[in-house]
């Protein structure tokens, strides 16, 4: 259950997608999130499906993989569209007791499960075709104007490489810490809220130990290895745009432009 | 009274690319009483063997019974199950969690729903068992050297009073006192209460001192399971399938082969000393 | 002077007591003196709390000496200035495969300590590349370390390592957390760096079968060295080793009770081998 959440899980094959710079990746992610939110009907929607579906067709990685990530928020997928359903005042379609079903409800609905599915959909491409090394090299550059501005850019993103480094781990030992408890008569399932809440503090604790230890034993370890923060680094992979990444920028300039056309003129 | 496993399946992730069939038809009967070491390297299903034992996984095929009852069938209770058939998980020590060493030893036996007198009793009970000196009760269980820590998880799941202890890697990162300190303190155990023991380990060395029994795994399979001598005595098979018998067993073929008349089921270096000593003399 | 040497080397560490009033001193390392020459293979045994492991931290410069001194290749290493020399000449691998690799992917991994050190990026490829190469691991370099077995991830980590072209490399117990598989992958390729490469290699560990190439043996106990010698000459220590709670393999083991009953058996025997060979012997003499 735990190892379904796949934010942050690289997956390994060949595609163009995979060679092309994490900036223009990261900067496509962002620009077609914007997207979303610009269009506002129909032909918007089926635009950013089409460029969504290209981009995974592309990618070379199974469809089910991007899938995936959706499971964990599923909750609230749930919750946006039950709210927006039964909330939204306009024309009523259908009613029950005091629930009402609008035609705007509905198509507000729609439009967020959509918007939510897309955006998390997206995001899966990138993180499923970039290594979060890459990823957090390319937010580093991108970021580093932000260095004027004090902000440890650096240092952020090396505390994102290494956090994702471990979310895996991590959550194995969940995996393991829960069964040991189970192994001991203790209950994570039944109960009401606070029961519940209160069953946690045996996985919490010796989770948060665990990852003290290991943050210690890394810290040393990366000291060890002459780590001295940003300064006098080089890159093993230094980011350089190639022609594909132009060509990437240009074909992510047009999306853009005709997601703008769409909202203006359609 | 026993565990029994008729054809049992696991795959990891069915339902995904990644599928990993786990543990292929594996059929064994655990009787009372027995003390079992289950060997196998990395990867070759020990570890997810014994979560069946419990009820922890569930088999994708196949069907386990404790004394006599499907441990999957619908009003089964499971709670208690996990209370007679007590696991002990590799590094266990991570486990711990309670402000001192009593309050946590007794997180098993209060999940159990028993008064608190009775919990505190066991609690008491399972520390001594595992020999931890009463002046560390009241210690936070982060405060103690790695071989205490884990003697306190082992009473963790002791006091629950099972009839079965299953350990997973019990000795693993121990240094070699802190191994012999457990393990000696397991076989005394089992010497004093009877219950059943089942030992996982990838040393065969470790084992073979105590078990009566043994197991060997290998891709998911049974591959022997038979008293240690007649396990030992495929010595090159367990090679092949990345294990080793002990050094004693490779020290008495060795004579053989080269011509000493010894009897090469030697499995610990006692038997492999008297028998030597023994060749020696008879002449 | 050799590549690393100690001179009356002490640690302490102070213990306090939850608010924060110093409770007592630990004297963890006590007066150790340490000398190894430029491309020896040294063990050092020792029990969990016996002081090896703060002992090594010290040749890396990651503890500094209470009193004494620590040279490596002729640096102090309380020498400010060296510092990130001697991190670079004196690589460490610890016991926790998953805690010492940073990198995602298995290249990008080796490739980190390079890249502090302000290596050129093309050399960082050629070094990724030997290093990986140098420990077999190269066909792995795009994995995801999550993937690999415990031996290959401290394989990976030697790989970090050497990608720093260090003068030697102190592993701090790397095989404590491994399956006997896994055990003989890395001291394999541990050894083979000493034999290749030339690399100057201080294995730390409690496994005595790990040892038996080592060209000098250190046993630490109470943070003293109790003793030294080569590999036969600590074995045929046997009731001193035992004292100490180390595991004597059990050839050896078997040897030693053989010649208390009376077998004529030489001292410090090792390998399956040699007792065979002893024990045929003495069978023939006999016969």
């Amino acid at each position: 259950m735990l190892r379904d959440i796949t934010l942050g899980q690289y997956y390994q094959t060949e595609s163009v997608i995979h060679k092309l710079d994490p900036r223009v990746k990261l900067v496509a992610t962002i620009c077609f999130i914007v997207s979303l939110f610009v269009v506002k009907d129909w032909v918007g929607y089926l635009a950013a499906a089409v460029f969504l579906a290209v981009m995974i067709k592309l990618s070379n990685v199974p469809f089910k993989y991007m899938i995936k990530g959706m499971r964990a928020i599923v909750f609230i997928l749930l919750i946006t569209v039950v709210f927006n359903l039964f909330l939204t005042p306009g024309e009523v379609l259908w009613s029950v007791w005091k629930l009402k079903i609008t035609k705007e409800g509905l198509q507000l609905a729609v439009m967020m499960a959509v918007r939510l599915s897309f955006l998390i959909i997206g995001s899966s491409v990138m993180t499923l075709t970039t290594t979060p090394n890459s990823l957090t090299d390319g937010m580093e550059k991108l970021m580093r104007p932000l260095k004027i501005f004090k902000v440890p850019v650096h240092e952020v993103a090396m505390m994102m490489s290494i956090a994702l480094r471990f979310i895996p781990i991590l959550l194995e030992e969940t995996d393991k810490i829960m069964k040991a408890q189970m192994a001991r008569g203790a209950d994570f399932e039944s109960g009401n809220l606070i029961k519940k809440a209160k069953a946690l503090v045996p996985l919490l604790v010796p989770l948060f130990i665990s990852a003290f230890r290991r943050a210690n034993d890394l810290a040393m370890a990366m000291e060890a290895r002459c780590y001295r923060g940003g300064e006098h680094r080089t890159k093993m992979k230094p980011l350089k745009y190639a022609g594909r990444d132009r060509a990437a920028y240009g074909v992510l300039a047009v999306y853009f432009a005709m997601c703008i056309v769409i909202r203006i003129y359609l | 009274m026993s565990i029994i496993l008729d054809h049992v399946d696991y795959v990891y992730g069915a339902d995904t690319a990644l599928a990993v069939h786990a543990l292929k038809d594996v059929s064994l009967v655990i009787p009372d009483g027995q003390f079992i070491g289950l060997i196998g390297h990395t990867g070759s299903g020990k570890s997810t063997l014994v979560q069946h034992l419990n009820g922890l996984i569930k088999p994708t095929g196949g069907t386990i019974y404790f004394n006599g009852e499907d441990i999957h069938a619908q009003d089964y209770d499971k709670k208690k199950l996990r209370s007679k058939v007590g696991l002990v998980f590799q590094y266990p020590e991570h486990q711990l969690f309670e402000i001192d060493v009593f309050t946590d030893v007794c997180f098993g036996p209060k999940n159990l729903g028993l008064s608190k007198q009775e919990t505190e009793l066991r609690a008491y009970a399972a520390l001594k068992q595992v020999g931890l000196e009463d002046e560390y009760f009241y210690q936070s269980p982060f405060d103690l050297s790695g071989g205490q820590k884990r003697r306190v998880a082992i009473a963790g799941v002791l006091a629950m009073k099972p009839d079965v202890l299953i350990l997973d890697e019990p000795t693993a990162g121990l240094d070699p006192k802190g191994r012999d300190e457990i393990l000696d303190q397991i076989a005394k155990l089992k010497e004093e209460t009877g219950i059943t023991v089942i030992l996982v380990s990838h040393s065969m060395e470790d084992v073979a001192k105590y078990v009566e029994r043994i197991i060997v795994m290998n891709k998911g399979s049974v591959l022997y399971d038979d008293t240690p001598k007649e396990v030992f005595r495929h010595y090159k098979r367990l090679e092949e399938v990345g294990l080793a018998a002990p050094q004693v067993t490779y020290i008495m073929q060795a004579l053989y082969q080269n011509g000493m008349p010894v009897h090469t089921d030697a499995t610990t270096i006692e038997e492999a000393g008297r028998e030597i000593m023994s060749v020696f003399q008879k002449k | 002077m050799g590549i690393i040497k100690t001179e009356k080397l002490v640690f302490e560490y102070i213990r306090r007591d939850e608010e924060g009033n110093v409770e007592g001193i630990t004297r963890a390392v006590d007066e150790v003196d340490l000398d190894v020459k430029q491309g020896d293979f040294v063990a050092i045994l020792g029990h969990n709390g016996s002081g090896k492991s703060t002992l090594a931290k010290h040749i890396n410069a990651i503890l500094y000496p209470t009193e004494g001194t620590v040279w490596v290749d002729g640096m102090d290493t309380q020498d400010e200035q060296q510092l990130w020399n001697i991190r670079q000449e004196a690589g460490m691998v610890f016991q926790n495969p998953d805690n010492q690799i940073i990198g995602q992917v298995v290249e990008e991994d080796v490739g980190f300590g390079p890249e502090n050190m302000g290596v050129a990026t093309e050399e960082i490829w050629q070094r990724v590349e030997e290093s990986l190469k140098a420990v077999g691991m190269y066909e792995f370099r795009k994995y995801s370390p999550n993937k690999l077995s415990g031996g290959q991830k401290q394989r990976v980590s030697i790989a970090g390592v050497i990608a720093m072209h260090p003068k030697c490399i102190i592993l701090d117990e790397p095989t404590a957390m491994l399956d006997p598989n896994g055990r003989k992958e890395v001291v394999r390729a541990v050894r083979a760096l000493n034999d290749v490469e030339g690399i100057t290699i201080v294995l730390i560990t409690h496994y005595m079968e790990e040892i038996i190439h080592a060209d000098q043996v250190f046993v630490m106990d109470k943070g003293r060295i109790a003793l030294k010698g080569t590999p036969r000459e600590i074995f045929s220590q046997v009731e001193k080793l035992k004292e100490l709670r180390l595991d004597v393999p059990q050839v050896t083991l078997l040897a030693y009770e053989l010649k208390k009953k009376g077998l004529a058996l030489p001292d410090g025997i090792l390998t399956v081998e040699e007792l065979t060979q002893a024990l045929m012997k003495e069978y023939r003499r006999q016969a």
